[in-house]
């Protein structure tokens, strides 16, 4: 018996090709008739989807005039959009509010002194972190203040809260918010931590009591509660009663944020720093604290969308913020057309999208650096 | 050193509960204590003295008679007995109560199944399923709750029909006055019809049961989803049938068309609905990331398993994806349901009488009860979310002690 083949056998065909793509399609689209099925149900989705967003965002939208005329169907000889021309007559308003237009550079300046603050603190390589951390927790507040609410000692007017609004509303409570909320959460985290009972059950049930309760109930307490608890005739400015409440509420979350980051931290860490002969004020802010705050910066980032996403609650207890700015300018009657509404939602989407967006790719990015870092150490 | 060890082990040894921690007792710990508790109580003493003193000057009784006091104002939605001429304010709270609880409760169903879905989606070997769901998580997830409730109350509503002309679909109307359905009337007789739903319910938890305990008994598992549809659905369904052949059919109030809008019937208000669809569409998109970090926890090996053992895609996930991944898909879960019963207070902002709504707004304004009014609703959502977590917990350790 022999083995050998006298014959050449034909040749087979290639195998089903898998790169390209063809086989991308064939892989992702159509692996089966259930997949093909999905394909096509969400194709079909699509069709019937797409062409009216992007109809009324682009193609049908009107893009220039001075009332609401130019946005009614008659006017405009075709099917009105959105009517971006609206949001361009009220942007100036959206942004200040009724700040007064002769001091509008301070918001401006304001503005630039967030976005320097923003990358001296996201960008983890930037030069000098521990000084911009002193900026921007103490000498940025002081300072924006000055310059926001006037000083005379700077030669600035006072400009009084009720005029400010728009998006420098917004900013300021999210910016108070997690300039207050970091440093109290750092706090409460440790207070959970500690050894002592009394310090240990205070900041549970202060931890507890904010998570616990809606953010909106948090601001009416502070709308009506907050003048009873203080002496006297003193009372709080509008602006900062909610401030308050926010600052609070943040700084709870902020805590179980910090707490997470102070359970990742190894105890021998700890107890290396103390037997190294450093007290335990110097073991902590050398050792643990840098260690655990770096973990928990997605974590942190994280809170910080849901804060900023959580501000336009103030609208409902009468702050100006960007959304109730936006709904006035809505109801201005000069502007009234029939997609108006939407387009106000649209403009309000694309800027909270956008800026919440960014956030968390933000967030992710420092996640996937520091996986790679642990990755990089073991 | 043995002999210090030796006193202090039974000390720790007493408080075993704190789980053998420590607690220093030196004298520069038990000062700062004092201080912190000093402090505390300082706080709440200026606070309270300040609060009692002006409640004072405004004339205002400080306790809690004035829940027995007359109401005098309507409720747009109650499902129970409410009516403003008779109503103490301590209904309202009732009234305001059950709302908040019927549309976090319905949420809370809704945001889950549609969670669920677009996670399962998001790992979906079809890249264009998985793309569309990971475009509605992150859309939804980055926008305000409060502007997505805009959007489905303001925006949403004006593309639908005028209340004048509603949309008809089979004895149902649908306008920008809300949705009006038929309302049959369980009265009489016809209370045995929601009787059958419960011994529907009933019945499906002991075939489950009984499912679970053939299976330890090492039996194939039987079917359980068909049996229960056919029990909570046919059972009621059965006895609608039977009594309509015995003379007594239930009784139903169509809605009619009106001059001003569908009249009768059940009516579901417009706010209702933009909060039910706009809470529940909001929280899936985060239940959605949560089942599937769950789902991706689960080794891979498992699904591969499974599907060398010839289960479908839908069976593996039914049956080895899902169940594992629930360990780690319950506890964040459950802090989402507390997100949906807080997150049911922005109902304030489109007029939906849920607690805050009625009690924090209207009671609030009426009787400038302040501190009683915050401090009531603020327990009842205190008491919410700790309830639920109790009971999360519970599930938690009933669920989660390891794999077997």
């Amino acid at each position: 018996m022999t083995i050998v083949r006298e014959t050449l056998l034909p040749p087979a065909p290639p195998p089903r090709r898998t790169g390209g793509p063809v086989g991308w399609l064939r892989d992702n689209l159509f692996s089966g008739p259930g997949n093909t099925l999905a394909t096509l149900v969400v194709l079909a989705g699509l069709a019937l989807l797409l062409p009216p967003a992007i109809r009324f965002l682009v193609t049908d939208a009107v893009w220039s005039g001075t009332s609401g005329e130019a946005c009614r169907p008659a006017t405009a000889g075709h099917p009105v959009g959105a009517c971006w021309a609206f949001i361009g007559d009220k942007i100036n308003y959206l942004v200040y509010g009724s700040y007064p237009a002769a001091e509008r550079w301070r918001p401006n300046l304001f503005f630039g002194l967030v976005a320097l603050s923003a990358v001296w603190m996201l960008w983890l390589d930037a030069p000098k972190r521990g000084l911009g951390a002193v900026f921007v927790f103490l000498v940025g507040p002081i300072l924006s203040v000055w310059l926001l609410s006037g000083a005379s000692v700077l030669g600035l007017a006072p400009v009084a809260t009720s005029l400010w609004g728009g998006m420098l509303v917004t900013l300021v409570v999210s910016l108070v918010g997690i300039v207050a909320a970091l440093p109290l959460g750092i706090l409460l985290a440790l207070g959970r931590r500690s050894e002592l009972p009394v310090l240990r059950y205070a900041c549970i049930g202060f931890i507890e009591f904010w998570r616990g309760v809606p953010l909106i109930t948090v601001l009416f307490m502070a709308n009506v509660m907050l003048p009873l608890f203080l002496p006297g005739d003193l009372t709080v400015d509008r602006l900062v009663r909610p401030l308050v409440g926010i600052a609070l509420f943040a700084s709870a979350y902020m805590a179980e944020v910090v707490r997470g980051g102070l359970q990742a931290i190894p105890e021998g860490q700890g107890r290396a720093a103390l037997a190294l002969g450093l007290t335990r004020w110097q073991a902590l802010r050398l050792v643990i604290l840098p260690q655990a705050l770096k973990v928990v910066v997605p974590g942190i980032v994280n809170t910080l969308i849901g804060l900023f996403k959580d501000t336009t609650l103030v609208s409902i207890v009468g702050l100006a913020d960007f959304i109730r700015v936006l709904e006035a300018a809505r109801a201005d009657p000069r502007w009234s057309a029939p997609t108006i509404p939407a387009t106000a939602y649209a403009f309000a989407a694309l800027f909270y999208l956008a800026v919440c967006f960014s956030m968390a790719r933000y967030a992710a990015f420092i996640e996937r650096r520091l996986a790679a870092g642990e990755r990089g150490r073991s | 050193m043995d002999r210090a060890s030796g006193r202090t082990r039974p000390r720790s040894g007493g408080r075993g509960a704190r789980g053998g921690r420590r607690v220093p007792r030196s004298p520069r710990a038990l000062a700062l204590q004092a201080l912190v508790a000093l402090a505390l109580a300082a706080l709440a003493y200026v606070a309270a003295t300040n609060a009692s003193e002006k409640l004072a000057r405004q004339g205002i009784t400080a306790g809690f008679g004035f829940l027995g006091r007359s109401a005098g104002f309507d409720i747009s939605q109650r499902l129970i007995p409410y009516a403003a001429a008779t109503a103490t304010y301590l209904d309202a709270f009732r009234v305001g109560l059950l709302n908040t609880l019927l549309v976090s409760g319905l949420a809370i169903g809704l945001a889950t199944l549609i969670g669920f879905a677009v996670g399962i989606a998001r790992l979906s070997p079809n890249w264009l399923v998985r793309t569309l769901a990971a475009t509605y998580v992150e859309t939804l997830r980055n926008l305000p709750l409060l502007l997505q409730l805009l959007v489905w109350y303001v925006a949403v509503r004006v593309a639908l029909p005028e209340a004048q002309r509603p949309a008809a679909w089979g004895g149902a109307y649908l306008s920008q006055r809300g949705l009006v359905l038929p309302r049959p009337e369980f009265s009489g007789v016809a209370w045995l019809v929601p009787a059958a739903v419960l011994a529907g319910i009933v019945l499906s938890g002991a075939w489950a049961r009984r499912r679970a305990r053939r299976v330890e008994a090492g039996a194939a598992p039987g079917p359980i989803v068909g049996p229960a549809l056919a029990l909570v659905l046919g059972l009621p369904a059965l006895a609608w049938i039977g009594l309509a052949r015995a003379g007594h059919p239930v009784p139903v109030a169509w809605p009619a068309p009106g001059p001003y809008g569908p009249e009768g019937g059940l009516g579901i208000l417009p706010e209702f609905a933009a909060l039910l669809l706009g809470l529940s569409t909001y929280t899936a998109a985060f239940i959605a990331e949560i089942v599937r970090a769950g789902l991706n926890s689960v080794a891979r090996g498992q699904g591969e398993a499974a599907a060398a053992l010839g289960l479908s895609r839908a069976k593996t996930l039914a049956l080895v994806t899902i169940p594992q991944a629930m360990r780690v898909i319950v506890p964040p879960l459950t802090s989402q349901y507390l997100n949906i019963t807080k997150n049911s207070s922005l109902a304030v902002l489109i007029g939906y009488p849920d607690l805050v709504h009625v009690f924090m707004g209207t009671v609030l304004n009426q009787t400038n009860q302040a501190v009683e009014v915050v401090a009531i609703t603020m327990a009842v959502y205190l008491t919410l979310s700790l309830g639920l977590a109790a009971l999360m917990n519970a599930y938690n350790r009933r669920a989660a002690p390891g794999m077997r």
